[in-house]
């Protein structure tokens, strides 16, 4: 069946079965392959995606009904907490292997658009669905803490 | 003739010798082998339906509400058929969503949640971690993540597990904790969505012990003899 997907602010017409996840779709019919493929059963955290501002697993995430919603991918996820998170995460050298840092990345600016100033619980509980299999935990922590500094600091 | 030697008696030893061709067509052929292993297409495993007679032996089921009537004590009656109820209400698919603590519990082992979640302020989870952020409005067999439009969890005053079935039962008959009345609570146990998915868990899950219309025919029952909680 085809579908009409908006992604990254473009229309995509998809010809897949509605029950495929989007996860696929996005790696292998749009090659956008920033997204991760790690568990496919929604423990790891690296396929994370925003579906209308949320962060989502596109691995739980069946291609019909995410036909009406907006989905960014981390190849284009932008904004303020979006170039905080990038500036952080240089600045801190946060990935080690990398694999998993799209989806935490996408996560932490998630948290970020929702939490201004989260403290230590708040970023452990918003992460914590994202497995970092190099355990660069607290450099992410202390990126995230980073950001929202930034953050803060442009608002005052 | 002096000083010739005659040729040597035994034969001469033929030794096996493997020149560099098989060699190298040996390793080539292998290097083709394992590019076509690697190579090969592959079929995803498929999920595959339970045939319906499977299905039937595998369903616990609940007693009818007729096999009550041979107990002459109301009150006694009326604990049975709340007993009864009680292999639906304490089954894991509806108390791992009934947690003492703010972390559901999950499968038929009733683990602790994977990964960590916390209930929330409206019990469908934390900012930025919500139950929504894996679970969608239905089961999803590509993933195993069970969904429902109304997934999150019951409020903490409605905690069921660590509770004898007697507590669990004065418990919803409270409406400061279920927040309902007895009309309400016989509503919620036969019609309300979320319970529903009790019955259809999909994936490996356990399903609740009967159906959701026999589960409600023992409720209408118990709260008809009077709604009598066991000790």
């Amino acid at each position: 069946m085809s579908y009409a997907i908006f992604v990254n602010g473009q229309i995509h017409h998809v010809e897949d079965d509605g029950q495929t996840p989007l996860l696929w779709v996005l790696r292998d019919t749009l090659k956008l392959t920033g997204t991760k493929y790690g568990c496919g059963v929604a423990q790891c955290g690296a396929c994370t995606v925003h579906v209308d501002g949320q962060p989502m697993r596109s691995c739980t995430l069946p291609l019909e009904i995410v036909a009406s919603s907006q989905i960014t991918t981390i190849e284009a996820v932008e904004g303020a907490e979006a170039e905080a998170v990038r500036a952080a995460w240089l600045a801190r050298d946060v990935p080690q292997c990398g694999f998993c840092q799209s989806g935490q990345i996408m996560c932490a600016v998630a948290l970020l658009r929702t939490v201004g100033s989260p403290t230590d619980g708040d970023v452990d509980t918003a992460m914590s669905g994202n497995i970092c299999r190099c355990a660069t935990y607290n450099r992410i922590r202390a990126a995230i803490h980073d950001a929202a500094g930034t953050l803060r600091g442009q608002t005052t | 003739m002096i000083g010739s030697r005659e040729s040597s008696p035994e034969p001469r030893r033929r030794r096996f010798r493997i020149g560099c061709l098989p060699i190298v067509l040996v390793v080539v052929a292998a290097i083709v082998l394992a590019i076509v292993y690697v190579l090969y297409p592959r079929t995803m495993p498929q999920t595959q339906p339970i045939p319906a007679a499977q299905l039937l032996e595998q369903i616990e089921r609940l007693r009818p509400v007729s096999d009550f009537d041979g107990i002459p004590d109301l009150q006694e009656r009326s604990i049975a058929l709340f007993r009864e109820a009680g292999r639906v209400l304490e089954s894991p698919r509806c108390m791992n969503c009934h947690p003492r603590t703010d972390r559901p519990t999950q499968t038929d082992a009733m683990r602790p949640h994977t990964p960590w979640v916390s209930r929330g302020p409206d019990g469908a989870g934390e900012a930025a971690m919500r139950c929504s952020t894996c679970h969608r409005e239905e089961n999803y067999a590509a993933s195993g993540v069970p969904g429902n439009p109304k997934w999150k969890l019951a409020p903490i005053e409605m905690a069921w597990q660590g509770k004898t079935l007697g507590e669990i039962c004065r418990q919803i008959l409270d409406p400061a904790r279920s927040h309902m009345n007895r009309e309400e609570l016989f509503r919620h146990m036969v019609e309300d969505e979320l319970v529903a998915w009790a019955w259809t868990p999909g994936g490996q899950r356990t399903p609740a012990p009967g159906t959701q219309a026999e589960f409600g025919a023992i409720i209408k029952a118990w709260l008809d003899t009077g709604g009598e909680c066991p000790r």
